[in-house]
């Protein structure tokens, strides 16, 4: 293949893959808190926070990228902290409900906030982000991720979503755990809202709407939320898959749009009902079904 | 005095479960708790580690007040416990079970992890050992990296028990740990208990096996409808009238 | 006077909605969150049926009420049923309910189209009537009502009958309920029927009010379905009529006194002061912190 092909080719594929980066980091963000059984759905809303921090920093500031995303990582953070105190003492269905709400109270903010353009955003923000970088932070939060896993603090989190009561009875401080995790996990999402921001040319709040939080949730669920490199098989799967749908669709007479919707449920229908741990649990699956004994890896 | 409960309630509803319960435990001490069922022991062991807040009365350690505490801080106050119906983490290995629960007792240098000291490794395996140590004492280091939820009954009691050893407790709680135990495991886990007592940990054992709490307890309480009807050495318990008229048509 | 009758006209489709949410929380301890997309895709049969096959109303309404409740059950059929058992049925069926919606919003996407559709010119009395300075339009008056009629059959069905009496007893203790011989999984069944037909209905009503049928109009309902459920206490059906008619008359007051922008944020405000203040709602029941 001559070096003028791959070239072309490069330039047709570049932004999935920059989007399988992004997704993946998102998927991440999602996984912080279901790693210790909380299921937020507040992702989007801290991404749009680190999306709207380095849009603002970028157009009336003149720093550099770095520290842009430092701020932009940071602010979601902050943030997560007065959100997390009250919201993580709510079981289940109550947390996953409050942080919807909180989620759609950040959009709508945006959504009147003039100084941003309101609903239809800021346009002509300057690209900043590289592939490089974004795979670079994606690295970065996944070594974080690994490190945390095996040690003190990843077998508390593992206690603290198998039975967080038996838990504390052990003297993990569960509340502090899954507040630093709703933290690390909306830094996670306020950097890939930064470095997304500064790819796509625009920031604006229909970019994050309760939508955006479903596609998250189907990265995480469907890798598996028990391996931290779940999310990411998962994130990967999901993107790839709208391309070749999109080649697919129009010969079968289906609408991309409804169609990508449609595979999308049908995947993280399929695997909650039949993975639940996800597509990475799908090797120790089919060698259970082969019926070969192996001794389990603890997850 | 280690443990202190004085005059401790608890309400639900318009349910008096456990009411207005008295009784001392001793560093050391083997203390039994018995009595016919809903009689409220579970529910005491409940107020005692801090899953439930007594609705009246004080519950102290060493002459510090911990009802009100969360339930994490009494836990790192030395007060550890099993489970009636067994709550082992049922996806992990036995010896991770074990391992969370050493917590307490190992050392969190994340930022060290991420920079790969050495220090860590050594961390890590030093608490390994711990815990397969544990799984010896009860008799579980062959099935030490056995899912939880594979294992049987006895040996799923077995490694609670080793659980709840992990931290070095000063009070351990136990739930009939016997249940559903053959003979020869109830005298495995009789002298489990008596080792444990000699290294000057206290336990507070809820047993519905009369005679492995005669063998075992230094002192009895006896509750119930929520109540104290008898506190003392075992035989003046045997013997107490209160006692035995309770007991009939109660199991053995 | 004029806000107090939009408000309660908006107010009894969030109280219609959001009673099907409750019915299967209460039943199930499982938020379905595929509830919008029967909302939805009823008010869509409803606008086939009048538009297309030109079926009047007074048939179109019961037929795709109707065709609500059976997508309910096959909503339980698919997404929850597989669940029963699991232990961690709460996430996974709330997960499982949320692909389901997307793969239904994503039929009525392809089937429909992202237009905004409109009722036929007719279907609805355009007259109105007069009470002190303020107008009510007959539509206003038919959709109150029929949303009361529907509360009250429910309350009637629930209190009155044997299926109410079972799905009671199943929402209160499942266990005990299967050991007396209850057959619970068409216990759910029923419920979710009756959640869905309530939702859809809903749905009908929503989009003959605002003469307006689009395939997103699930999504923002959903939210403020739950906010109204939050408000008036998970699980409690009188709460949930209550808090669905205050958040209708909320809202119409603080779009005239703040502006329209502010619309959807009343809802959530609510939505979250209520989980950090009192989350047990207006009425529901006391645990629901952890230990």
């Amino acid at each position: 293949m001559s070096l003028e092909a791959l070239n072309d080719l490069w330039l047709t594929y570049q932004s999935t893959v920059a989007f399988i980066g992004l997704n993946g980091l998102l998927a991440l963000s999602v996984y912080t808190t279901l790693s210790c059984g909380q299921l937020s759905l507040a992702q989007a809303a801290f991404m749009a926070l680190g999306g709207y921090t380095s849009a603002i920093l970028t157009f009336h500031t003149g720093l550099p990228f770095a520290v842009v995303l430092a701020v932009a990582t940071l602010v979601p953070s902050l943030v997560a902290v007065p959100l997390g105190l009250p919201v993580l003492r709510l079981k289940g269905v109550f947390l996953a409900i409050a942080t919807i709400g909180f989620g759609e109270v950040v959009r709508i903010f945006f959504v009147n906030w003039d100084f941003t353009n309101g609903a239809l955003g800021l346009t002509a923000v300057p690209q900043r982000t590289t592939i490089w970088m974004i795979y670079l932070a994606l690295a970065a939060s996944l070594f974080v991720l690994w490190r945390i896993r095996g040690s003190r603090t990843g077998y508390a989190l593992e206690a603290i979503r198998e039975d967080e009561a038996a838990a504390r009875t052990m003297g993990i401080h569960a509340a502090a755990y899954k507040l630093s995790m709703l933290v690390l996990g909306a830094a996670f999402a306020g950097l890939a809202g930064a470095l997304e921001v500064h790819y796509t040319f625009m920031v604006a709040p229909s970019t994050y709407s309760f939508s955006r939080v479903v596609d998250m949730l189907v990265y995480a669920v469907v890798g598996g939320s028990f391996l931290f490199y779940g999310p990411l098989v998962g994130a990967g799967f999901l993107t790839l898959l709208p391309e070749v749908l999109r080649e697919l669709g129009p010969r079968i007479g289906l609408a991309p749009g409804p169609l990508r919707l449609f595979v999308n449920g049908a995947v993280l229908l399929v695997v909650i009902l039949f993975l639940p741990r996800g597509l990475v649990s799908l090797p120790d699956r089919i060698r259970a079904w082969r019926g070969e004994r192996r001794p389990p890896r603890a997850p | 005095m280690l443990l202190e409960l004085d005059d401790v309630r608890r309400s639900f509803g318009g349910l008096r479960a456990v009411d207005g319960v008295r009784f001392q435990v001793g560093a050391g001490e083997v203390h039994g708790l018995i009595g016919p069922n809903g009689a409220g022991k579970t529910t005491l062991l409940n107020l005692v580690s801090g899953l439930l807040r007594p609705t009246g009365g004080a519950i102290a350690m060493d002459g510090r007040r911990i009802d009100r505490l969360p339930t994490h801080r009494i836990a790192a106050l030395g007060v550890t416990r099993t489970y009636q119906n067994i709550r082992l983490f049922p996806a992990l290995s036995a010896s991770d079970n074990v391992l969370i629960g050493a917590h307490l007792r190992r050392s969190d240098p994340l930022w060290r992890r991420m920079l790969f000291l050495p220090g860590v490794a050594r961390e890590e395996a030093d608490a390994r050992a711990g815990a397969l140590a544990l799984l010896a004492r009860v008799g579980m280091e062959a099935r030490a990296g056995e899912r939880a939820s594979n294992l049987s009954y006895g040996e799923q009691r077995r490694v609670e028990i080793a659980r709840a050893l992990a931290s070095g407790p000063r009070v351990l709680l136990l739930d009939e740990p016997t249940a559903g135990m053959n003979p020869a495991e109830v005298a495995s886990i009789a002298a489990l208990i008596r080792d444990v007592a000699r290294s000057g940990q206290s336990v507070l054992l809820v047993e519905h096996n009369v005679k492995l709490v005669m063998d075992v307890c230094d002192r009895i309480t006896v509750l119930n409808f929520g109540r104290v009807i008898a506190d003392g050495a075992p035989s003046a318990v045997a013997a107490d009238p209160a006692v035995i008229a309770a007991y009939l048509g109660g199991e053995a | 006077m004029q806000q107090v009758i939009n408000g309660l006209f908006l107010g009894s489709i969030y109280a219609l909605f959001a009673l099907g949410y409750t019915l299967v929380f209460g039943v199930l301890d499982i938020l379905n969150l595929a509830h919008q997309a029967v909302f939805m895709l009823c008010a869509f049969t409803a606008l086939v049926l009048v538009g297309n096959l030109h079926v009047h109303m007074l048939l179109a309404f019961p037929l795709a009420v109707l065709a609500g409740g059976l997508l309910g059950m096959v909503v339980d059929r698919v997404a929850f049923r597989p669940l029963r058992g699991r232990s961690d049925s709460n996430i996974s069926g709330l997960i499982s309910s949320i692909a389901l919606a997307t793969i239904l919003e994503a039929i009525g996407l392809q089937v429909f189209g992202p237009d905004v559709e409109r009722f036929p010119f007719g279907t609805v009395p355009d007259r109105y009537l007069k009470l002190g300075d303020a107008v009510i339009s007959e539509l206003q008056l038919v959709i109150i009502a029929i949303a009361l009629a529907m509360m009250a059959a429910l309350t009637f069905l629930l209190k009155r009958t044997r299926l109410g009496r079972r799905i009671r007893a199943v929402a209160e203790n499942p266990l005990a309920a299967r050991i007396l011989g209850v057959n619970v999984d068409g216990v759910i069944a029923a419920s979710f029927f009756l959640s869905s037909a309530l939702g859809g209905a809903a749905g009908l009503l929503f989009g003959l009010a605002f003469n307006n049928v689009s395939t997103d109009m699930g999504r923002a309902v959903e939210l403020k379905g739950l906010a109204v459920i939050v408000l008036g206490g998970m699980g409690s059906m009188p709460g949930a009529a209550l808090a669905g008619f205050a958040l209708g008359l909320l809202e119409v007051f603080t779009v005239a006194k703040l502006g329209s922008s502010y619309r959807d944020a009343v809802a959530f405000g609510v939505l979250f002061l209520v989980l950090v203040l009192r989350p047990r709602g207006l009425l529901g029941p006391a645990a629901l912190r952890e230990a």
